[in-house]
């Protein structure tokens, strides 16, 4: 018995989220009245749902992803306008278009997380009903069914918003996207799928239960479907990234990592330690401290001995005659976390002069030896500061750049 | 022959044949030196996938060691300046010398012998102790850190582990009853002492190794730590000395373990009693011979103090067990 | 009570177990050494301030001349800092080429450590066995890139030959041929009493030590820290391959005479994986513009190179040529711990730890 209603209940289903897909694209295909056609799917599912902590996750990520879409595109968007740094100044006609563009991929998105939404409550709204076991699993799995549809209308928005962008790189990243959401959609189903016949089997029992953890198991695919979709969009964006650190942070896979240093550094050594921090795109997304001069030493203290951050391994250690300053640039490396931290530090070009991080970090010696050798940047502190591969008769400091090579001609 | 010689009133006629039978056996021990080389070249290079010498005299290079020999003659005389000048040009012919005398005690067979003394075996580990010195005085009058290194290591090794090496024919001696050369290949007649005194037979082996400064025991020239140990000065004619006398005391070291573990000149089985005895003896005399290029080929080096402890504390203990039970199975069962 | 007189012994800059022009400064009472102090940079070469007036592919011969005994990780590492900030995406085929020319690379390289380790103990022929292997694999990179040492293999967006005729099939050979001499290394060194004497227990140095004078690779996973960016932070295509991390917990000289060893196995297993789903065919480039131009802004990778973690940072204002380049050199900082582990060691022990830690020069001294 329960198979067939399943099946029926499923295609339901289906029809229903496909007919809002065509109103969708409808919606997309006009383009302007976006906005508005955004609010009417919305409005269905506000049949007051009680409000749960998961279901406010689930939003909050779509939301989060919607963002890091729109920040995408928005970037996207100043590329082509190129003249325009800040994303709210549409300076060229070009601008406009993707602005516009824009906005209906984030209308996309709502949608998609109002679907979800939708469906997760009709499952949720379905435990009152006496029927037994049976009719919730349906119900459930349409609910399942529902949400990949909603997740397959999205990747479509998602590829129509690339495709007609016509730009390699949104392309890409729109697959990956889609590619992440459909498998976590496909698994959820597969799992409702497989409890549901399992409920049927023993339907009056455990009923309750098991549908409560369906319920959860489908939650959790959702919520991992949205984070894979966040990631991938961050991991696309970071690859196709080729303007300055400076551009609205798509969110990274290591940005939590960068929100924690700061937050511990800035807990326990005061808010004035930093000069700067972000997500270095180039460099594999390596979070980047950018710290004052004169707490370098205290904070490199801190990083290693902090019990949260416990940065055990300096990997790298050079300086760089940036010509307006100094820099020193630390790579350090964590083996108890698995993660790195790039520590840079500006110092003066006149005078360079910095505490040694050898006291820390005994394999800091040597590398600071070269800095001083090629750069001469003296480390305060160093117990054994010497001129390490030039010799100590060497003129001048050759990775500088005003050095004057002794014969030109060489 | 020799010994009616020995008996005979001294006079020139004498020494004039005496000169005459050490310079031939100088030019054999010179022949055998350079096929020494070459053979041990050639062993090496086959062993470790190449050829060895075969330019110079042939397909099998038998003329390479003669070639070598001839360039280290005609290369310049490099003495160092700071170096102690006489002491610097006495080393080599301390080290030398006594590797050649002490060639005069073995019996190479029956017939031929140079000196048949009553102390042979005494005589010949009391003798080949001298070269240590040479080696030392080498060491240091080149005034190089590393050669210094170098003799201090030699003079430290060559003691150590003449005392286990002495320790191990003692077994041999209670059997024999005889330090005379002769008379131990005699007592073999009815079964070599390598059958009866295996562990002294080990023992002698491994000590005799030291003993020659062969890998896995050449601390004192270790290219690798030491550059070339004792001999880093020296160039040369001078040089030349330095190996002559390591391969001197192969060519006799060899020889002694054939005569006093494998038999000497006795055939294996007294029905093969018809092939002549001097092809016995070099048989056995290759056999020992191939033993150490093997060794030296197959095994990496020691370290000091693992060298010391080795023989002090595993060698000699075993020694001494070994002339203990020697005592005990002679007085027990063929008193 | 005797007086005894310190010495002071220069080990190198010529010296035949340094391994090339390494200066060591000893200090010693008989044979025991008191102090240490090395000397490095007699062949500093200015690869860094030379690269800043070269292109990107301009400065790819000089990594090779680096660690000249892995060029190809070399090659790998700048190529693959610039594509990380250009974001190119490699070619399949590329990818395994790649992969393929830094494994054999990789044998290679731990051949000649295995080798010229047992020269140092004293131990003369596995040195001409390790290179028996050594030669067919540098033939095969030959072969490939048309070089035995410097091969300037790798471009940015991919590699610059493709794999002559045959080429897999020689790759394909010669792994069962390999395992089969390992073998033999294992039976003709690995269970021999005095090597053992001399490895066991010699330059010991805690998980501590290692991570905080910054070893990497063997000298690190010696330690029981099991790291290997190929398989910790996968690059190019190693998260495709089925292969383990070999670690060992002794910290001394012994254990990383069998970390490198098995490494060779381990590498053979990629070079396995990697010659069966080798592409039949496809790009070998990607498409780049003829003059390369990394975007503004820096970027620091790291990969695992035969002597540890080889990082290559570049900074670039947007030129062709790079504002600096510097490079992580896994040597130089393994090289560091030294004058610690020689103090109270013995002259003997010295040429053993400073083998065991395997250095080349070339990357000591950039």
């Amino acid at each position: 018995m329960s198979e067939k209603d399943l099946d029926q209940l499923k295609k339901e289903a289906a029809e229903k989220a496909k007919a809002a897909a065509l109103a969708k694209r409808q919606a997309k295909l006009t383009g302007e009245s976006a906005p508005q056609q955004d609010s009417k799917p919305a409005d269905k599912p506000e049949v007051k749902a009680p409000a749960n902590d998961d279901d406010d996750l689930a939003k909050r990520k779509a939301a989060a992803a919607a963002k890091a879409k729109a920040a995408a595109l928005a970037k996207r968007a100043r590329e082509q306008g190129e003249a325009a740094p800040p994303v709210e100044a549409p300076a060229a006609d070009a601008g406009d278009d993707d602005l516009a563009k824009k906005k209906a991929a984030a209308a996309a998105k709502a949608k998609a997380a109002a679907l979800a939404k939708k469906a997760r409550e009709q499952g949720e709204e379905a435990p009152p009903v006496e029927a037994g076991g049976d009719d919730d699993l349906a119900k459930r799995k349409a609910a399942a069914a529902a949400k990949a549809k909603a997740a397959a209308l999205a990747k479509m928005k998602a590829q129509e918003a690339g495709g007609s962008a016509a730009a390699d790189g949104d392309d890409a990243k729109a697959k990956a996207v889609a590619a992440a959401k459909a498998k976590a959609a496909a698994a959820a189903k597969a799992k409702a799928a497989a409890l549901a016949k399992q409920g049927g089997s023993d339907a009056p029992a455990g009923g309750d239960d098991e549908k409560a953890k369906a319920i959860a198991a489908a939650k959790a695919k959702a919520a991992a479907a949205a984070k894979a979709k966040a990631a991938a969009a961050g991991k696309a964006g970071a690859e196709e990234a080729p303007a300055a650190p400076a551009a609205p942070a798509a969110p990274s896979p290591n940005q939590p990592y960068l929100d924690k240093y700061v937050k511990v550094i800035e807990e326990n050594l005061g808010p004035d330690v930093l000069e700067d921090y972000y997500i270095n795109k180039l460099s594999k997304d390596v979070p980047t401290l950018v710290v004052k001069r004169d707490t370098y030493f205290k904070l490199a203290q801190f990083l290693k001995y902090n019990e949260r951050l416990g940065f055990d391994y300096l990997s790298e250690l050079h300086g760089t005659d940036f010509e307006t300053h100094m820099e020193v640039y630390v790579h350090l490396f964590s083996y108890k976390n698995r993660q790195s931290v790039a520590l840079k530090v500006k110092i003066d070009r006149e005078k360079p002069s910095i505490d040694s991080l050898q006291p820390v970090w005994a394999g800091a010696n040597w590398p600071e030896c070269e800095a001083y050798d090629l750069l001469g940047i003296q480390f305060t502190g160093h117990p054994n500061l010497h001129r390490i591969l030039l010799g100590e008769d060497w003129v001048g400091h050759p990775l500088r750049k005003d050095y004057e090579q002794y014969d030109v001609e060489v | 022959m020799i010994e009616d010689l020995l008996q005979s009133n001294p006079g020139w006629a004498n020494f004039g044949i005496f000169f005459l039978l050490g310079a031939v056996l100088l030019l054999v021990v010179l022949g055998f030196v350079t096929y020494g080389i070459l053979a041990e070249r050639k062993v090496m290079g086959y062993m470790q996938l190449r050829h060895g010498p075969n330019q110079v005299g042939g397909r099998w290079g038998l003329l390479q060691t003669v070639a070598d020999v001839l360039k280290l003659l005609l290369k310049e005389d490099i003495i160092p300046k700071l170096a102690d000048r006489p002491l610097f040009i006495l080393a080599p012919v301390i080290a030398f010398a006594p590797s050649f005398m002490v060639l005069a005690t073995i019996p190479f067979t029956d017939k031929f012998q140079f000196a048949d003394i009553g102390i042979g075996l005494l005589y010949y580990i009391a003798v080949s102790g001298l070269t240590t010195i040479g080696v030392v005085a080498g060491g240091w009058a080149s005034n190089n850190k590393y050669a210094l290194l170098g003799g201090m290591r030699a003079a430290a090794q060559m003691i150590s582990y003449e005392i286990p090496l002495v320790m191990s024919v003692l077994g041999i001696i209670l059997l024999s009853g005889s330090l005379n050369l002769n008379d131990i290949v005699e007592a073999q007649k009815h079964g070599w002492y390598i059958l009866l005194q295996p562990v002294a037979f080990i023992i002698f082996m491994i000590a005799s190794v030291a003993e020659l400064n062969r890998t896995p025991f050449d601390l004192p020239e270790a290219e690798n730590e030491l550059v070339a140990g004792y001999h880093v000065e020296y160039s040369g004619f001078r040089w030349a000395f330095f190996m002559l006398a390591e391969y001197v005391y192969l060519f006799a070291m060899s020889a002694l373990i054939t005569v006093i573990f494998l038999g000497g000149w006795l055939p294996p089985l007294s029905i093969l009693g018809f092939i002549p005895g001097a092809v016995w003896f070099s048989l056995k005399f290759t056999l020992v011979l191939f033993i150490y290029i093997w060794f030296r080929v197959a095994f990496p080096r020691f370290r000091a103090d693992k060298l010391m402890e080795f023989g002090w504390k595993v060698l000699l203990p075993i020694a001494l067990a070994n002339i203990f039970l020697t005592a005990l199975i002679k007085t027990l069962f063929f008193s | 009570m005797l007086r005894t007189e310190e010495m002071l012994l220069n080990v190198g800059p010529q010296h035949p177990s340094t391994h090339g022009v390494f200066r060591l400064v000893i200090k010693i009472d008989g044979e025991i050494i008191k102090e240490a102090k090395p000397v490095i940079g007699y062949l500093h070469r200015g690869t860094e301030k030379l690269a800043e007036n070269l292109q990107y592919t301009q400065i790819i011969p000089y990594t090779d001349r680096l660690d000249y005994l892995s060029a190809m990780t070399n090659n790998y590492v700048l190529c693959h800092a610039v594509e990380t900030m250009m974001g190119t995406q490699i070619p399949e085929r590329a990818e395994y080429l790649r992969v393929l020319a830094m494994e054999l690379g990789r044998v290679a390289s731990h051949l000649v450590w295995w080798g010229t380790f047992l020269l140092d103990i004293g131990a003369v022929s596995p040195f001409l066995y390790a290179f028996r292997e050594r030669e067919m694999i540098i033939n095969m990179l030959n072969e490939l890139s048309g070089a035995r040492l410097t091969f300037n293999y790798m471009r940015v967006g991919g590699v610059k030959w493709d794999a002559p005729e045959g080429w897999i099939e020689k790759v394909r050979d010669f792994v069962p041929y390999m395992r089969e001499q390992l073998e033999g290394y294992h039976y003709l060194v690995s269970g021999n009493e005095i090597f053992i004497n001399r490895v066991k227990g010699v330059g010991r140095y805690t998980k501590e030590d290692a991570l905080n004078y910054s070893l990497s690779g063997v000298n690190l996973r010696s330690t029981g820290v099991k790291w290997d960016l190929r398989k910790d932070e996968p690059y190019s295509i190693y998260n495709r391959f089925n292969f383990d991390v070999p670690v060992h917990d002794g910290g001394d000289a012994w254990a990383r005479y069998q970390l490198r060893l098995a490494e060779i196995e381990e590498s053979l297993k990629i070079i396995e994986q990697a010659v069966e789903q080798f592409p039949a065919e496809g790009e070998i480039l990607a498409k780049v513009p003829k003059i390369i131009k990394a975007p503004k802004g820096e970027a620091f990778v790291r990969i695992e190179s035969p002597r540890g973690e080889i990082g290559c940072y570049i900074a670039s204002d947007g030129k062709k040529e790079p504002y600096r380049l510097k490079f992580r050199r896994p040597s130089f900082y393994n090289l560091q711990i030294l004058p610690k582990l020689l103090k109270g060691e013995n002259i003997a022990n010295l040429i053993a730890i400073l083998g065991a830690i395997d250095i080349v020069l070339g990357e000591v001294d950039g």
